[in-house]
This record gives C-alpha cells, sequence and structure tokens, in this order.
C-alpha cells in the first residue's frame, strides 16, 4: 500500500540521511600553500585511501561511505585517461571533472532511493596560485567553487572555522601541513593529537614535471609534521601568526544540474 | 558516442568494478579509438607511413640506457627529420619503436596510458614482468596490421626495482617478448649498430660512457643504412637518449648529448671507422 510523501520531505529526509552518513566519518581538507595544493586526510588506513590522484595536475579528495566514493574515483580516472588519450593531457580539466561528479551525484541523489553518502573535492593545480582550482561537490550534486582552502566531512563546519582561522596565502608545506591537521583534530569540538599515522597526506606540486601529484608518508610526514610544529611555536612567539591574510573565503555556489 | 557526455551520463562501464586495463576498458565504451580498429582492405599498403629506424639499449651497473636516431624514411625520401621515437612510459620504463611510424607512436602512447592507468586504479606499478608481458599482448593485438605490412616492434627497457638493475626487452612482430642480456638493437641499421655496440660494452660502463657507446652505435648504424640518421650537427639535431635508473626516468639535456655526438663525430673525423676493440 503506497504511501503519500510529500516530494519536499523525500528530498529533506534523503538529505539527511547523506549528512548522517557522512558525519559518521572523519574529515578531510584541501588547501594552497606556496608550491602547490596540499590534500590531508584523517584516514587510518594505508591502503583504502581518501585522498588520490585522478590526473596530471588533478587530485581527489574524499570522505563517506568508502566504496561509493571508491566508485567516484574509478570513474574519473577513466574518464580522464580516456579524455586524454582522445585529445591530449592538456585537455583535461578539474573543471570537466567536477561536473561529472556532480551530474552523477545529481542523478543518484534524485533518482535513486538511497543517496550516496560521500562529499568529494575535486582540486587542479595551475601554472600559479592563481589558476588554482578547488571544487567541493556534494552528496545532492551541487559544486562550490571553493578558494584557497576547503574542508569536507562530518564536522565541516567546525574545521572550516579553525581553517579560516589559520589560513595564510603562500604558506610554506609544513605551516600549511600544520593548519591541515590542527583544524582536523578540533573536529566534533574536540582536541586531539593526530600523528604521522593517522594521516593520509599528498600535494599536488606546481614544479614537478609530468604527473604533480605525489604522496608523502613515513618519515619525510613525521619531518614536516615536526617542522610545522616548531615553525608555530616560533612564529606565534615573534606575533607573526599568518590568519591576517586569508584567501578569502568567498564561495559561489552553483546548483548540481547546472552545465 | 564520446561527445555526448558532455551533457549527459557517463555510459554505465565507467562505474562498473571492472577492469583495471585502459586498452580494454577502451575497447568496451569506444573501440574506434584503438590502434588498427579498422583492418585497411586489400594490398598496397605501401609507403602509407613512413619507417622508424634504429634503437639501441643497453644497461649499466644501476640502471639502464635507450637511446634512438631521428631519421623516419618513406622508401628514398627522408621523411622527417627530427622524428621522436623513444618514450618515457612511466616512471621507470621507456620504449621506443621501429618499423610504421605512424602504428608505432600510436601504440606507445597507448602503452605510457596503459600502465599509468594500471597504476592509478590499483594503486600501485605493475611489475616489470607486467608491463613486458602486457607490451607483448598489445603487439600481438597489431598482428592484423602487421600481416597487411604495417610491421611495428618496440623495444622496452626498465629498471626493476625488485633486483635493483636495469633490464632489456625485445619483441618480435607477432608478441614474441625476449629478455635481452646487457645490449640490444632493433631497427634497419640494428645489424651494424649490434656489432659496434658488441665490441664497445663492458658491463662496468658508467652513465657517460654508456651513453658514448650509444652515439657510437648509431653512429655505426648511420655510416651503413641510409634509413637511419647520423647525429646533424648544422641542423643541431642529436639522438634522443633516455636513462632510467633507481631515481627514475631522465631525459638527458640536449647540450649534454650535443657535447657527446660533437666528440664522437670529431673522432670519426680522425679515424672513419671509429675506436676499436683490443685484441686478445
Amino acid at each position: 500500500m503506497p504511501f503519500y510523501v510529500a516530494p519536499e520531505q523525500q528530498m529533506k529526509d534523503k538529505a539527511d540521511y547523506a549528512r548522517k552518513g557522512i558525519a559518521r566519518g572523519r574529515s578531510a581538507v584541501v588547501l594552497q600553500y606556496e608550491g602547490g595544493i596540499l590534500l590531508v586526510a584523517d584516514n587510518m588506513s594505508r591502503t583504502l585511501h581518501k585522498i588520490s590522484e585522478l590526473y596530471d595536475r588533478i587530485g581527489f579528495a574524499a570522505v563517506g561511505r568508502y566504496p561509493e566514493f571508491e566508485n567516484l574515483r574509478l570513474m574519473g580516472v577513466r574518464f580522464a585517461d580516456v579524455r586524454g588519450y582522445q585529445y591530449d593531457r592538456r585537455d583535461v580539466s578539474g573543471r570537466q571533472l567536477a561536473n561529472i561528479y556532480a551530474q552523477t551525484l545529481g542523478t543518484v541523489f534524485s533518482e535513486s532511493l538511497k543517496p550516496w553518502e560521500v562529499e568529494i573535492v575535486v582540486a587542479e593545480v595551475g601554472d600559479t596560485s592563481a589558476e588554482d582550482e578547488i571544487y567541493r561537490i556534494t552528496f545532492d550534486g551541487s559544486i562550490v567553487d571553493e578558494q584557497g582552502f576547503v574542508a569536507v566531512g562530518g564536522s565541516s563546519e567546525h574545521v572550516s572555522g579553525v581553517l579560516k582561522d589559520r589560513f595564510a596565502t603562500n604558506a610554506s608545506l609544513s605551516s600549511a601541513l600544520n593548519t591541515a591537521t590542527h583544524a582536523l583534530a578540533r573536529e566534533n569540538g574536540e582536541e586531539r593529537e593526530l600523528e604521522a599515522a593517522n594521516l593520509e597526506v599528498a600535494v599536488l606540486e606546481r614544479s614537478r614535471e609530468h604527473r604533480k601529484f605525489r604522496r608523502i608518508h613515513g618519515q619525510r610526514l613525521t619531518d614536516l609534521i615536526e617542522e610545522g610544529k616548531a615553525g608555530r611555536g616560533a612564529s606565534s612567539g615573534s606575533g607573526t601568526t599568518g590568519n591576517a591574510t586569508t584567501g578569502g573565503a568567498g564561495e559561489s555556489t552553483v546548483g548540481g544540474t547546472d552545465e | 558516442m564520446f561527445e555526448g557526455f558532455e551533457g549527459g551520463r557517463l555510459p554505465a562501464a565507467f562505474m562498473s568494478a571492472g577492469t583495471s586495463s585502459f586498452t580494454e576498458f577502451l575497447s568496451s565504451v569506444g573501440p574506434e579509438m584503438l590502434p588498427g580498429h579498422r583492418l585497411p582492405e586489400g594490398g598496397g599498403t605501401e609507403h602509407l607511413t613512413p619507417d622508424a629506424t634504429t634503437i639501441v639499449a643497453l644497461t649499466f651497473p644501476g640502471g639502464v640506457l635507450i637511446a634512438g636516431d631521428r631519421r623516419a624514411t618513406q622508401g628514398n625520401v627522408i621523411a622527417n627529420r627530427d622524428m621522436e621515437k623513444v618514450f618515457r612510459t612511466d616512471e621507470f620504463s621507456a620504449v621506443a619503436i621501429a618499423g610504421s611510424a605512424g602504428i608505432g607512436i600510436e601504440l606507445a602512447r597507448l602503452y605510457q596510458v596503459e600502465l599509468e592507468h594500471y597504476e592509478k586504479m590499483e594503486g600501485r606499478s605493475l611489475s616489470l614482468e607486467g608491463k613486458a608481458n602486457k607490451l607483448a599482448q598489445m603487439v600481438r593485438g597489431n598482428l592484423g596490421m602487421a600481416m597487411q605490412g604495417f610491421v611495428v616492434v618496440p623495444l622496452l627497457v626498465g629498471y626493476d626495482e625488485n633486483t635493483g638493475r636495469g633490464r632489456v626487452f625485445s619483441y618480435d612482430a607477432v608478441g614474441g617478448r625476449y629478455e635481452e642480456h646487457h645490449h640490444h638493437s632493433i631497427g634497419s641499421g640494428s645489424v651494424f649498430a649490434r656489432g659496434s655496440i658488441k665490441k664497445l660494452y663492458r658491463d662496468d660502463l658508467d652513465q657517460t660512457s654508456a651513453a658514448k657507446v650509444a652515439l657510437e652505435a648509431l653512429y655505426d648504424a648511420a655510416d651503413d643504412d641510409s634509413a637511419t640518421g647520423g647525429p646533424d650537427l648544422h641542423r643541431k639535431i642529436f639522438p634522443l637518449v633516455d636513462v632510467i635508473t633507481e631515481d627514475g626516468y631522465r631525459r638527458l639535456p640536449t647540450e649534454d648529448v650535443a657535447r657527446l655526438a660533437t666528440e664522437v663525430v670529431e673522432g670519426r673525423a680522425v679515424d672513419p671507422d671509429g675506436p676499436t676493440a683490443p685484441l686478445g
């Protein structure tokens, strides 16, 4: 016996369901630093990645249900590789990928009973920091063109808040990583200490040839974390903490089905 | 069909768990994009695409080097003077082609995407053997074209991260894969290059001397094979030399190759037959 449910209610229920699902997992942040774009996720697993490479200049970060965003990742890699093979490597852009993701998520959200509990970021590093692109795509297929930094995940508002206070344009890698881990550690209003083993870190390095994506782990990550802490201590002592120059948190939301 | 993506959704194949092979995937969503998709009818296929000529490869302690001349010929005509026939395929491998240039370049490009695609899908690279076998399959896939006269054979070199040494793999037109020890050469001038390299090769060469040996071998190939181009000092066109070591792939800068190639040419001005190997 079918019951009538108002479309508004249906959408609201789906959105609540998706939000709850996403809120169960840990967050991820993506932010610019002087040499490119840094991607950091709170992830215990060494092999089930939340952060990956999509193409030469394009990285992917996701939170939520692993099988669902893994599906999206594979789709993105396939799309990018086919595009790049068909035309040229330069013809694959972050915008295209963000649009494909938005369309896919938008369709799943409106057509299927269960929405996907994922939130993803597509980041493309440009030749200069002004040409960097960071897109956030939510479970209902909305795209947000972010400036400078973005946090996705359960309590991303908390994390974004911390990021906004601390984010400095042209920060060094270690201080950007420090900002990111500091923000991630304050998820859900708690205060934790994040170690190298809890973190999945990768960069899109502007100066690198061919493929810009590189993972940072092991000793190098531990060193960077230490360096960031030391730098933080030194700079806050001299009162030059870089929260005065936020890259502007201006956002322009675009409907998921646009383009 | 691919143009249709822009507005609508991607075909379901993009989302399926499916394969980590790019070629396999492409054959399901866009087979017309694969090389050799439509076989030509009938004969008379000669001279449709120029021929790429001589490639040499040799190992040295801790790495491997591959070098190719720059000439493409179409019958008696030089079709291209500065063709690139050595390709970086990933951080630890490179491939060079000899034979039908048009088909070979496409094969190398597809192979490049294939390796990278696998790496991104699986989160780890193929083993060097895996890479070598994959290339064998792709060459075999070109058999139909080879029967029509478009023969292309690659030469694969790579650094084996497991054993810490450089390795060389050669292929025949039906996809037979052979591991070569120390050095190998393919293409029209390969007979002469192989003779040359055999006499100059030692197993304790450093990177620069290995490059020198390769350039001497290419010079000898160009000396006796009209389809192979020697170093062109006037036009400043020099062979391409790629080196792969523990640190990854590196193409030697043109200045370095120019310097070495000039040394070779100057050496030949004194002794046209080049360096001699000691007897006994």
